[in-house]
């Protein structure tokens, strides 16, 4: 019994974690490589969330085949909002730069629930294709079609992206780019294209880990802001720009609030305490779990 | 403009707004009037840090939501008089804004965004756990309700928030701030002791939000206590000081004006919470194509249509 109780909460954990890494690799790729801490990050998830109920309910295409699309939908996105609001910004003085890009996503954060509460109204929307609810046993835990699917999503975007990055030339561009944009661009690195396909990118990465929530739990037009600080929360455990870190990292929070929701007294505070962590890694620990000293 | 002509305008606007009360009696309008005044302090206090400082605080609501509640169980659960509940507002605030200002300081530029983001989201959660009931004002109070000597306590904090401000933008702590917002390296190195110029102004900000705070607990009949703490307390004042004009005096006060005004406009028209989206195009506008805001934009019209020889902004 208390196996089962401690087992079923590791593999849930696991899940909504690979969820969270899902979503925070977005977020550290943008911030990483071109310094903009995107906090429409969450909103980018509710409108691939959205897509995907749209896909479901309107052409009956299985959200999870419908993946590929949201991705190419949102990569569009991205990029229209990088090309039309983030790229003048690109040439400034780094500080200014990330000062102002905040400003902007922040913009961006205000426009995108209303929009998406005139589209699709205020109402909280599942996704639930027919085996939605149906899960089976390994040694006593009930494991979920769903939440493992995600998994399965979650770790084979984590890898293609890892992989993109280390072995592809565009991948090597975007690493060069990270370490200085400005030898990047003496070594003939078109910086302003890859500068926009990462953010293109961001946004995609996000709008599939929204098909994921939308599936798993609901998606209602002012989630987004609580998806960005679950991101950042991930984010600042890995260490900004670390791919695989983040992807842990989310593996932990996942884990740790699915205890601490199980626990007496701290269950009610257990999104307050993902905060918590959060504030105090930023203060004593600001290069994360994973990343590298100074 | 001459400092004359600058006194007798800002006073004639301060009888004007004393005679509100006697000229209009519509709740409505009144309403209107002490609305905007209260956004005025929000967002002229935010403004001492974000615009003059340079530090983004995107946990405004913190201390809007600690002033707000301590002048509420000051004033109601311990039944001790209003102005003593108020001012016990702002010293809420503040006392809490020192004991977090020390740590918070230690982190610069967009980590200290991130991390007050996450303080004032932090105590929302809290509150909304561990007070979980509507706090509503007791029935004889309610029976008594009346807005005038809301409005004029409010008149009289926004009057004292944008003095104070004013005060600062001509002082030598102004001088000190806004060099910390150009360069905070610089500063540190030409002698400006950064830590404290920055707790300075941190503590004068969180004063006057939880004055602000002490106004809302005094008028609202019913809150909840986590709403006190919700992010829209900020949002609102980031969004009203960088339209109206970051790091101004008139940028807040005007951007108070147009946000309440342009609110009540769009609620008849479009469907609800639009004005949030519009206002949120009106916010990239302005932080992409006109950082002065609404008072940029007013004193180049003035300059082009009068020869230039008007400052507004001081």
């Amino acid at each position: 019994m208390t196996f089962g109780l401690v087992a079923q909460t590791f593999v849930n954990g696991i899940n909504i974690g690979a969820m969270y890494g899902l979503i925070a690799v977005g977020l550290s790729l943008t911030f990483g490589v071109m310094k903009i801490l995107n906090v429409a990050h969450g909103e980018f998830l509710m409108v691939g969330g959205y897509m995907a109920f749209w896909l479901f309910t309107l052409f009956d295409i299985d959200p999870l085949l419908g993946l590929p699309l949201i991705g190419i939908a949102l990569f569009l996105l991205g990029a229209i909002c990088y090309k039309l609001l983030f790229s003048g910004l690109a040439r400034f003085h780094e500080e200014t730069k990330v000062k102002n890009t905040l400003l902007v996503s922040f913009g961006l954060f205000l426009i995108f629930p209303q929009v998406a509460r005139w589209l699709w109204t205020g109402d909280e929307r599942a996704i639930t294709p027919v085996y939605s609810g149906e899960s089976f046993p390994i040694l006593g835990v009930r494991c979920g079609y769903v939440p493992l699917a995600g998994l399965l999503v979650a770790v084979v975007v984590i890898l293609a992206l890892h992989l993109l990055l280390t072995k592809t030339y565009f991948g090597k561009s975007i690493r060069a780019t990270t370490e200085n944009w400005k030898s990047a661009k003496l070594m003939g690195i078109n910086v302003d294209r890859t500068y926009l396909i990462t953010f293109a990118l961001g946004a995609a990465l996000a709008g599939l880990a929204g098909v994921l929530v939308g599936m798993t739990q609901s998606v209602a037009p002012d989630m987004g802001m609580q998806w960005t600080l679950k991101a950042l929360i991930v984010l600042v455990l890995a260490g900004i720009g670390s791919i695989g870190g983040a992807f842990f990292a989310g593996l932990i929070l996942g884990v740790v609030e699915a205890v601490s929701a199980n626990l007496p007294y701290i269950g009610p505070y257990t999104v307050a305490l993902g905060l918590v962590i959060f504030l105090l890694i930023l203060m004593l620990r600001p290069q994360g779990l994973f990343g590298k000293e100074g | 403009m001459s400092n004359w002509k600058h006194l007798s305008v800002s006073g004639g606007i301060i009888v004007l707004l004393i005679l509100v009360p006697l000229i209009f009696t519509r709740t409505d309008i009144l309403t209107f009037f002490f609305l905007t005044l209260l956004y005025i302090t929000l967002s002229q206090s935010w403004n001492i840090l974000g615009g003059y400082t340079g530090q983004i605080n995107l946990g405004h609501a913190a201390f809007f939501g600690a002033g707000a509640l301590a002048a509420r169980y000051i004033w109601l659960h311990f039944g001790l008089p209003l102005p003593l509940a108020i001012l016990g507002g702002g010293l809420a605030a503040t006392i809490f804004a020192m004991i977090i200002g020390f740590p918070a300081f230690r982190l610069r530029g967009i980590y200290f965004v991130i991390g007050t983001l996450v303080l004032a989201e932090i105590l929302r959660l809290v509150f909304y756990t561990i007070l979980p009931r509507a706090d509503v004002m007791p029935m004889r109070l309610l029976g008594a309700y009346s807005l005038i000597p809301r409005y004029y306590l409010s008149l009289l904090i926004a009057l004292l928030t944008v003095a104070a401000v004013y005060w600062i933008s001509r002082s030598r702590l102004g001088l000190g701030l806004m060099s910390i917002r150009e360069d905070e390296d610089a500063a540190e190195a030409s002698g400006v002791d950064t830590q404290r110029y920055k707790l300075l102004a941190f503590a004068i900000s969180t004063f006057l939000t939880g004055l602000a705070g002490g106004i809302y607990a005094y008028y609202s009949a019913a809150f909840r206590a986590g709403g006190l703490f919700e992010p829209v307390w900020t949002f609102d004042a980031v969004i009203i000081v960088f339209v109206g004009g970051v790091g101004t005096i008139l940028g807040p006060v005007i951007g108070s004006v147009f946000f309440v005004l342009l609110k009540q406009f769009l609620s008849l028209y479009l469907p609800g919470g639009i004005h949030v989206a519009v206002f949120g195009v009106l916010f990239i506008i302005v932080v992409l194509f006109l950082p002065g805001g609404l008072v940029e934009l007013i004193t180049r019209f003035r300059k082009r249509t009068s020869g230039g020889s008007i400052q507004i902004d001081s």
